[in-house]
């Protein structure tokens, strides 16, 4: 496929790890932000072909795994509804809420369905004038315009049938949260590519100055990936901290401007609970009251939800980075993704699933008992090879 | 979730005043939503997420990775090492 194949030459990635290499002279801590990257990272074994000394740390930046358990509590209460059809990306159905999740809600009669657009939505909308079509608003920025579109549509059609439920997040104020927390280790990002296809690079800037750390905006494919790392790693060793843009044939310095323009007319930011993590203000988008109309939080009421989290799962710590998913006791064993205890080992771009999906259950690379020897002064044995 | 897969424009149309079109993303062609790249022409590439088209791929910055190996060629100065692990 044009503009995929291209970026997964594996001479290329040979190339590019081989200048990583010569660049890097001491050990850096690298946290890719985007869980789409994550999995690339997983997928192809990126890490692997990395010099030792520099690792990656796997970010917040998956939305399924963040959305906050009280909004999938609501969700599920909303779906549950004989009077509502209820629309997700995939993603969604398989989370754990407090009682289950949506595939458990649509296998007692509630009518939960998959659709690939929100756009998709608001025709259901349309073709079920009696029926309430409620669509789970998640994500990043990336799927702020969409969503808004959906949003806004609505109300030009007069869709009052229609309403999200909106849990939208924000990818800058949850990287002053990491940089800010007690025991980061994280000393530079490779930014979200497709976030900044809408929103541009500016907003990473006061991040880079005030914390001395470089971003780099980076692509999703292994050729994107491995130029943004090696990019990093350059400004690490020359001591500097800027925002650079290696995804470059996808954005533009200021972004979407019109896609910028309609999330500004339909959402405002908010404090927003991130699961595992906790509140971090102004991390969100909420409705503004001109579309409140279409705000399912306020049309069916479902604030007032007492939650009930896995106590054993540690998805809050691999969020942040300070753990990888093979350091929980439950990963592979009474975690799966058949049995998810928490969100990241449901989405595909959630660091346990993706750990799980690649085999890394089964066969943890010497790389990564290096690097944990290196943490912990000493190698453990259960950080060997096991299973297989 | 964040997903975004380049397709090329094959239709425009317009429904209920936004700007919608064809995209063939190798052979299979999906509806989607066009209004935020307005200037669009036939046969360029998109940048799509769930239905909607967040960005234009420029061309020529899509070399500039290639550029940059090709550079790295002529300095020959590399040593790749044979892979024991590696992209599958």
């Amino acid at each position: 496929m044009k503009y995929l194949d291209e970026y997964r030459d594996q001479d290329a990635a040979q190339k590019l790890a081989a200048a990583i290499a010569q660049t890097a002279t001491r050990p850096w801590v690298i946290m890719e932000v985007c869980g789409g990257q994550t999995h690339t990272i997983v997928k192809y074994g990126i890490d692997a072909i990395l010099p030792p000394d520099i690792e990656l740390v796997h970010g917040p930046g998956c939305p399924v795994c963040v959305t906050c358990l009280e909004m999938i509590d609501r969700a599920h209460a909303i779906a549950s509804r004989p009077d509502v059809i209820f629309c997700s990306f995939g993603d969604m159905l398989r989370v754990p809420g407090s009682h289950g999740d949506l595939l458990q809600v649509k296998s007692r009669g509630g009518d939960v369905r998959i659709v690939y657009s929100p756009l998709d939505a608001v025709n259901l909308a349309a073709a079920n004038p009696t029926k309430k079509v409620v669509f789970f608003a998640i994500g990043f920025e990336t799927t702020a315009p969409p969503n808004a579109m959906a949003v806004w549509l609505a109300k030009k059609r007069k869709l009052t049938n229609f309403s999200v439920l909106v849990s939208h997040v924000l990818v800058p104020p949850s990287m002053t949260a990491i940089l800010q927390s007690p025991g980061n280790r994280v000393q530079a990002f490779l930014g979200p590519g497709h976030v900044c296809t809408v929103m541009g690079n500016s907003e990473y800037e006061p991040i880079a100055r005030h914390y001395g750390v470089p971003i780099v905006v980076t692509g999703f494919e292994p050729l994107d990936m491995l130029e943004g790392i090696l990019w990093t790693v350059r400004q690490l060793e020359a001591g500097e901290a800027k925002v650079e843009n290696q995804y470059s044939r996808a954005v533009r310095d200021d972004g979407n401007l019109a896609s910028r323009k309609l999330i500004e007319d339909v959402f405002e930011i908010c404090d927003r609970k991130w699961r595992g993590v906790g509140l971090i203000p102004k991390s969100g988008f909420k409705l503004r009251y001109e579309y409140r109309d279409h705000d399912a939080e306020r049309i069916f009421e479902v604030s007032d939800i007492e939650t009930h989290e896995s106590s054993e799962c540690i998805s809050g710590t691999i969020l942040r980075g300070l753990k990888k998913p093979h350091d929980c006791p439950a990963f592979g064993k009474t975690c799966t993704p058949q049995t998810p205890l928490g969100a990241t080992m449901v989405s595909a771009e959630g660091a346990c699933a993706a750990y799980y999906a690649y085999g890394r259950h089964l066969t943890l690379t010497s790389e990564v008992r290096i690097r944990k020897s290196k943490s912990d002064g000493a190698t453990t044995d259960r950080h060997v090879t096991v299973g297989s | 979730m964040c997903l975004g897969i380049p397709g090329k424009v094959v239709k425009t149309y317009r429904e209920h005043d936004v700007l919608m079109g064809k995209v063939d993303f190798s052979g299979v062609l999906k509806q989607v939503c066009l209004e935020h790249v307005p200037d669009v022409q036939l046969g360029q590439y998109v940048l799509v997420h769930v239905g909607f088209a967040l960005s234009k791929i420029d061309e020529d910055e899509a070399e500039k990775v290639f550029e940059f190996l090709r550079g790295m060629d002529q300095l020959d100065e590399l040593e790749v090492p044979s892979p024991d692990v590696g992209p599958p």
